[in-house]
């Protein structure tokens, strides 16, 4: 057979500058706003008993768009009274209606809520925006159906909970409190109200005092689904307002899902009490890259896992571990991949990375950053043009980065990819596994022997293989050390919001 | 035995050619390209996109009922668009090498429209080289400024990818001054992985400029956004390691404006602008013209127009 030709690169290239694609401004895109209106009001009160009261301190705060730094809306600040007043309600509509109501009756409640989110989601999905800064082609992709998903997904459930714990009985807890983070404002509801309504339990739940709009606006869906005053409660405000709900005597379970900081916190203030709890907190994950994987998918995934949601996610793929026979390769693409990366006002739809969710957010990330170029790692961010007002960080790539540098260790919570190398598959276990943290990890490669060892030795509790950051109601998520305890999502998500005899 | 060791040998010299120019997920480039589609192009942005993808529009009609007369109307159509005189020309039009010498009396000498010829045993390219061969000399000849090549898919699949790249070569030394674009027929390919190896296999010998093409309209399967893209990565991998730029044409299956610009958006975001002009790409098409001009119509006036109000060109793809 002939030989195939290949000719050699270099002797083509000789002498000539080497090639590079131009992403300039031949073809712009114009400015393609998402319009729908995302009915705020003025000024939101909690959600106590199935209505929305005025905080008893008359105190507001405000909620700020982070793409604009203006005034979106006017929150209620709940104070201990306001959060007591909750849980008595939710006592009571735990012992009088919905801890005693047929599953398949609860059933209902549960698909209506998720059709009414679906009728509603563009709305929700600019409502989310607004509020939290990520791109309208997430909180509409992904943000809201996956939060309707969660609901239809525990609605079904509902009626068939002897099945969760096949061979023995379960029984809601009673009352349970819920805090959440503002990187998903409206999927962390979803995901943590739906498992905890289909088991029967009751909710005060506390959203992130920067994104507390969908949360309110899903408390107005539940209103409309005519859920029986008390079932769910709202209260909003900033850490005082968590601490009454994660300390009050009343809930059977507090679930929180944030930094692993405060969740210490809430552990150490919980002990000796007979609370269960379940903590969703940070993650460092790893994201590692084989030589046979397909790189360009790869680099799909490595993007997608970092830069998904401005990297405000506990499961971002934020230290990338590259084979050494293709790290050059990697980085290259990466840094090529990034320059066509839309930074910007996050309502246009064709925005890719959206606005930074607070000023506060934006400054720790850029001190890591800091850190990061001062400990001697190499800095790439592309030229994009960044709006003027408004809270924007460039995506940012680090390369030649340590094992002990701050930016391999720490959650930076922001667009900032650490990349490392490895040499052999021992080698990418051991530094995958060198966290505090184990939420989630990534393998690419070709080879389905070698991704079922990783997924088996890598101390995450998801792995994805040849993808990155895929979510399914039916899947349960949740970590290892660090990263918490405790799963959200499928029949796991569900054993954790019932007792089981 | 014999028959045994020939395959390993085959497949150990494919698996060295996915070795070299690595492999394709399929899930992944789905995913990718499905991205492509969620891009808001509006306003004065689709207006240079619809009007720029007319003059990407290889013109084609490749049908046995093809007469001289319904090619000079190809020809008038590709010169003159539409009824404004200020939508361009398209780039070619596209015909069977029979159909070359009437394409070149419509078109005139010094025509603005290129004269593309599909050649070599189009579409199955099950003859004799020397017969693929005389066919492609004759076409240049009656004046074909572009000869659209199919790949001996018998022999990619048989594993003589040797044999294959040699055809490409000899058919790219007949053509002389003309462009060459290579026809995978991605369909017949089937896998991702082996569109890319047979990408590379041709571009490693063709001349900057040469195309390489998804298909030949005739199978079920056409131009995708996945195989488009497939293409548009071998083409940026192969033009970074070695500078050789070459061109891309999707064909059949693009028959809406809205399609054509979710394939240039892939062009924008994979190869950049360098690629956004008709010597670098292009839509092997027939009834993609008028859905973009009654699509740049529609941006004009505010309206749509009724179909017959844009001329016909041809039925074919």
């Amino acid at each position: 057979m002939p030989a195939i030709k290949s000719p050699s690169l270099s002797s083509r290239r000789r002498g000539r500058p080497a090639p590079e694609l131009i992403f300039g401004d031949l073809w712009p895109y114009d400015p393609a706003p998402e319009t729908a209106d995302p009915k705020l009001k003025a000024r939101y009160g909690l959600f106590i008993n199935g209505r929305f009261v005025a905080p008893k301190s008359g105190k507001h705060f405000d909620s700020i768009n982070p793409a604009t730094e203006g005034k979106l809306a006017e929150i209620a600040l709940a104070g201990a009274a306001d959060v007591h007043a909750a849980y008595t309600a939710a006592q009571r509509a735990a012992d009088t209606t919905w801890g005693r109501m047929p599953g398949r009756e609860r059933a209902k409640y549960l698909f209506r809520i998720a059709r009414l989110l679906q009728d509603r989601a563009r709305e929700f999905a600019v409502a989310e925006t607004l509020d939290g800064g990520k791109p309208i082609k997430e909180s509409r992709d992904f943000d809201v159906p996956m939060a309707a998903a969660h609901f239809f997904y525990h609605a079904g459930w509902a009626d068939k909970l002897a099945y969760v714990a096949p061979g023995r009985s379960v029984a809601p807890l009673g009352v349970v409190g819920q805090v959440i983070p503002w990187n998903f404002p409206l999927l962390m509801c979803a995901w943590k109200l739906a498992p905890a309504l289909a088991m029967g339990n009751c909710v005060v739940l506390k959203p992130a005092e920067t994104t507390s709009i969908t949360a309110l606006k899903l408390a107005e869906i539940i209103q409309d689904a005519d859920l029986p005053p008390g079932v769910v409660n709202i209260v909003t405000g900033a850490g005082e307002v968590g601490a009454a709900v994660m300390g009050h005597p009343i809930p059977a379970k507090v679930a929180f899902t944030g930094s692993t900081e405060v969740g210490k916190i809430i552990m150490r203030s919980l002990a000796g009490t007979d609370k269960k709890m379940t903590m969703e907190l940070g993650g460092k994950a790893a994201n590692i890259i084989f030589d046979d994987a397909p790189i360009d998918q790869a680099v799909e995934g490595i993007i997608n896992g970092i830069f998904f949601n401005q990297g405000h996610v506990c499961c971002a793929g934020s230290r990338l571990l590259v084979h050494e026979p293709v790290a050059d390769r990697v980085l290259a693409k990466l840094k090529q991949r990034v320059q066509v990366l839309r930074v910007g006002d996050p309502l246009d739809k064709n925005t890719d990375v959206g606005a930074i969710n607070s000023k506060e957010q934006l400054g720790r990330i850029t001190a890591l950053v800091k850190s990061g170029v001062r400990e001697g790692a190499e800095l790439f961010q592309p030229a994009c043009p960044l709006p003027a007002k408004g809270w924007f960080f460039r995506p940012t790539i680090f390369s030649n980065v340590a094992m002990s540098h701050r930016i391999a260790r720490e959650e930076i919570f922001g667009p900032v990819l650490s990349v490392l190398t490895f040499r052999t598959p021992e080698e990418a276990v051991e530094k995958a596994n060198n966290t505090a943290y184990g939420l989630s990890a990534g393998v690419w490669t070709d080879k389905g022997s070698r991704i079922l060892k990783m997924s088996t030795e890598l101390k995450a509790g998801v792995v994805w293989a040849n993808t990155y950051n895929k979510f399914d109601p039916a899947s349960p998520f949740g970590g290892y050390k660090e990263s918490g305890f405790g799963r959200e999502g499928g029949r796991q998500g569900l054993l954790d919001y019932c007792q089981v005899t | 035995m014999v028959s045994g060791l020939m395959n390993a040998g085959q497949s150990v010299s494919l698996r060295r050619l996915f070795d070299d120019v690595g492999t394709v997920d399929s899930v992944g480039i789905e995913e990718r390209v499905a991205k492509f589609t969620t891009r808001s192009i509006k306003k004065t942005a689709k207006v240079w996109g619809l009007r720029t993808a007319v003059t990407m529009v290889d013109l084609t009609t490749l049908e046995g009922k093809d007469t001289p007369g319904k090619v000079a109307s190809l020809c008038r159509k590709a010169l003159h668009p539409a009824d404004d005189p200020t939508v361009p020309p398209t780039a070619a039009v596209c015909v069977y090498p029979a159909m070359v010498r009437h394409a070149r009396r419509a078109l005139g000498l010094n025509a603005p429209v290129r004269i593309a010829s599909v050649a070599t045993a189009f579409p199955s390219g099950q003859a004799p080289l020397a017969t693929r061969l005389a066919e492609v000399r004759a076409a240049v000849a009656d004046g074909a400024d572009e000869v659209d090549m199919v790949i001996n898919r018998g022999a990619f699949l048989a594993g003589e990818y040797g044999r294959v790249q040699d055809e490409i070569s000899a058919v790219r030394d007949t053509c002389g001054a003309a462009t060459l674009k290579v026809i995978l027929e991605v369909s017949e390919l089937e896998t991702y992985d082996k569109i890319r190896a047979a990408s590379f296999l041709a571009m490693r010998v063709l001349r900057p400029g040469d195309f390489i093409k998804t298909s030949t309209g005739k199978t079920s399967l056409n131009a995708t956004l996945g195989n488009n893209q497939v293409m548009l990565e071998a083409i940026r991998d192969f033009y970074l390691a070695t500078g050789v730029a070459i061109a891309m044409k999707p064909a059949g299956g693009i028959r809406t404006a809205k399609q054509a610009l979710h394939f240039l958006v892939a062009v924008k975001e994979t190869l950049g602008d360098a690629w956004l002009n008709n010597r670098r790409y292009r839509f092997g098409a027939s009834a993609l013209l008028n859905d973009l001009l009654r699509q740049l119509e529609k941006e004009r006036t505010g309206a749509y127009q009724a179909p017959y109000s844009f001329s016909e060109s041809a039925e074919s793809y």
